[in-house]
């Protein structure tokens, strides 16, 4: 039965204060409190339709958890999530709520949606602080099956935990020395702390699921070793992200660019930004230019000032409506002093005698008829060039397919960009055994739509092997 | 964990260990590489694969001491272990069977022509080897390489041991006496296969260069290790790390094998300082 409506605006979340938060690398979003979560998840008014669970990727029983929120029984509330979600804590944080489950809430139609991530995070976060950890986990009896996945990124932990929750013996393989894929190079320390992916991915170490760094499928096996000489029965392919883009345009390989993989990967990987404790550098650029309007964008941007830029610039070659960024993240950059600057994309990079960047040639653009993307194309207005005294530069165009599963598994089908051929709903290829979802499927795209096809993968990964012969002897 | 079999110093500062590497030597072949990171506050560096023995489940490392990991490393001794090492990366050489190769190795680049030459010998072919270094002191691999090879000639800069001269005027004077190779392979130092690939140009001679750029994941991530080769952008870690030397941009590389030599030498320095340091406590 609905209830009434009550508070109209969603309950604000606490943030490190932005002049403070600009230069440090700890956590800006701090998470509600006890009595904001409660405040907030009462806003809930139960409606009969849920079309918020339609636009969770994983399923999440959006309703029932915010209401023993609103009861304060957050044990449950934890269960509730964990039924769906084994990373509830990160989702919480990066999940982009704005475009599934609170677009669709019932009260958005008038007035501020409930504020379904900061209650999950809550969740999760309180769950944590009393230590509960795979406490909504039943495993089943043992299978006897094996499966590997390759990649332990988004959904290659979703598939991991999931087929163990199933019975089935599951290793991934993670070509870097952390597990967490773009959880743990990608994404920054303050908006997502690497103890809280440690915490999740320690989760699915209870659960019984073997985590083998080091292992770069393609080289140190190959996907047909993993059967023929592992015996694994069936292989997920999460590899993620591929080869950085860069423009073709003049200075890309000067001192001081950057694609927004090493960028991040340096800072937050390899913590350059703790450099000379940890031995990893990266240029600390006074004055900085990213190029993109994704969250990648976003988060290298903010690094650069949190790496002591004096100007960090965004350089976006369309206008904020066509910005990919989630909103949030945008208004986090501005107030934290990020100089964004709409219609404009590099045409030149140019260095000194030792070939380090001394500043850029930008190009205005405005907006012409929308292109495949549905998005109005931006077009260069002649003459319009303009100097942009900077010293780095750190591209955030997206990328390509990575070839080293392909290039050594002649018989995965590709795209033409690379990507493999998957099913959409089950993420089966045409290769016996081996399914595949996330980024190297789609191109890039968000950590819970990963999920959400590693969830889905796991369900047809599990119907996979329990359709082979002699699968009931095993379970025997 | 990756535990140190056996250490031997070749040269000054350039040390050959063994290492316990099971599924990489299994897999390695000439041309290929790891990466290494020593401990958890440790950079990520490229490290070709000198030798592997899959009966033993152990790879060879040569390593010259120049940055604060390469020197750490170093001074590591037999069962004490590396925390990370990923591989075999990067394209395996590719061996034409029965061919006439030069195999030019210029001071540590000799533990990278090493393997290219057992390849090339394992494949039927023919070796001619150049050996060469600044001095006689810095020449290693010479009898693992003479072993090998048919051929080796061996130079040094000062003339202290070999034929006096660079390993180009050594290249020179194996045309002039007639040897006739169907390919180069040179690795060195970066003006070292500059120069290498001056003198085989103009005959149209076949020359491959192995690039060591800075890089961080090695599978084609992050794109740090990228060079221009014939004009077109490619990444070392997944398209190299052998190149046609003919095309490279080298100038390109020595420039950006620069981008961090500020903080190189802070590393450097303090990591020279803290080993003083626990020197004199000892």
């Amino acid at each position: 039965m609905a209830k009434k409506v009550g508070l109209k605006t969603k309950t604000p979340m606490p943030c490190a204060d932005a002049q403070e938060r600009r230069h440090s690398f700890e956590e800006v979003a701090l998470g509600y409190a006890i009595e904001q979560a409660v405040v907030e998840a009462d806003r809930c008014i139960q409606c009969k339709n849920r079309p918020c669970v339609a636009g969770c990727p994983v399923e999440i029983d959006i309703p029932k958890f915010v209401e023993q929120v609103a009861a304060r029984n957050f044990e449950g509330a934890y269960k509730t999530l964990m039924e769906k979600n084994v990373l509830p804590a990160i989702c919480g944080r990066v999940c982009p709520q704005e475009e599934q489950c609170e677009k669709l809430c019932t009260l958005a139609k008038k007035w501020d949606p409930v504020g379904i991530g900061r209650i999950e995070r809550f969740v999760a976060d309180w769950a944590s602080s009393m230590s509960l950890g795979g406490s909504g986990d039943v495993v089943q009896p043992p299978t006897g099956h094996k499966a590997a996945i390759v990649g332990s990124g988004p959904a290659g932990l979703t598939v991991a935990a999931d087929l163990a929750k199933m019975g089935h013996q599951v290793t991934i393989f993670e070509a870097l020395h952390k597990p967490g894929g773009v959880l743990v190079y990608g994404i920054p320390e303050f908006r997502l702390p690497k103890k809280i992916v440690e915490r999740e991915v320690n989760g699915l170490k209870r659960l019984g699921v073997e985590i083998r760094t080091n292992h770069v499928i393609g080289r140190t096996f190959t996907v047909d070793e993993l059967f023929t000489e592992l015996g694994f029965e069936a292989v997920f392919i999460g590899t993620g992200a591929g080869l950085p883009h860069f423009p073709k345009i003049p200075g890309v390989n000067l001192i001081g660019v950057y694609s927004a993989n090493e960028y991040l990967t340096r800072s937050n990987l390899m913590k350059a930004y703790r450099f000379p404790e940890y031995d990893t550098p990266v240029i600390r650029g006074r004055n900085v230019a990213v190029i993109g309007g994704g969250n990648t964008a976003m988060d290298s941007v903010r690094t650069a000032l949190r790496l002591g830029a004096e100007h960090a610039y965004l350089v976006y070659r369309r206008s904020r409506a066509e910005m990919p960024a989630r909103h949030e993240e945008v208004e986090h950059a501005e107030e934290e002093g990020i100089e964004i600057m709409l219609l404009a994309a590099p045409t030149a990079i140019t260095g000194d005698a030792q070939s380090r960047v001394t500043s850029m040639t930008c190009i205005r653009m405005e907006l012409g008829e929308p292109d495949a993307s549905g998005r109005r194309s931006p077009v260069p207005i002649n003459g319009s060039e303009f100097e942009l005294e900077v010293d780095t530069v750190v591209f955030a165009v997206g990328q390509g397919a990575n070839p080293l599963i392909k290039s050594t598994t002649p018989d995965l089908p590709v795209n033409k960009w690379g990507n493999i051929l998957a099913d959409a709903t089950t993420g089966a290829t045409s290769k016996p055994g081996v399914f595949a979802g996330g980024d190297i499927v789609t191109g890039g795209a968000t950590v819970i739509s990963a999920m959400g096809a590693g969830r889905r993968a796991a369900r047809a990964i599990d119907a996979y092997l329990r359709s082979l012969p002699g699968s009931e002897l095993k379970a025997s | 964990m990756h535990v140190i079999l056996s250490k031997e110093v070749l040269a000054p500062d350039v040390v050959r260990f063994w290492l316990d590497a099971p599924a990489i030597a299994r897999k390695r072949r000439p041309g290929q590489f790891v990466i290494i990171r020593l401990n958890e506050e440790g950079e990520r560096i490229p490290l070709t694969v000198a030798d592997a023995d899959p009966a033993r489940g152990a790879i060879s490392l040569i390593v010259q001491g120049v940055g604060k990991t390469t020197l750490a490393l170093n001074a590591m001794e037999p069962g004490q272990a590396i925390l990370d090492v990923t591989g075999p990366l990067g394209q395996p050489t590719h061996i034409e069977p029965n061919s006439s190769v030069c195999c030019i190795g210029g001071g540590i680049g000799t533990a990278v022509v090493y393997p290219i030459a057992c390849g090339v010998k394992a494949k039927g072919g023919k070796v001619v080897a150049i050996v060469g270094a600044r001095t006689k002191d810095l020449i290693i691999l010479e009898q693992d390489m003479r072993s090998v090879a048919d051929h080796t000639l061996v130079t040094t800069d000062d003339g202290s041991y070999g034929m006096h001269g660079l390993v180009t005027d050594g290249l020179k004077k194996l045309l002039d006496e007639g040897h006739r190779f169907d390919e180069v392979v040179a690795v060195g130092p970066l003006p070292m296969m500059r120069a290498v690939v001056e003198v085989t140009r103009p005959m149209k001679l076949r020359t491959i260069v192995s690039l060591n750029p800075i890089m961080i994941d090695g599978t084609g991530m992050c794109g740090g290790c990228r060079v221009t080769v014939g004009g077109e952008q490619k990444f070392v870690c997944v398209d190299g790390p052998e190149f046609d030397g003919h095309q490279v941009d080298f100038a390109e590389i020595a420039a950006r094998l620069k981008a961090y030599r500020e903080q190189e030498i802070q590393a450097l320095e303090q990591y020279r300082a803290h080993a003083c340091a626990s020197a004199s406590r000892a």
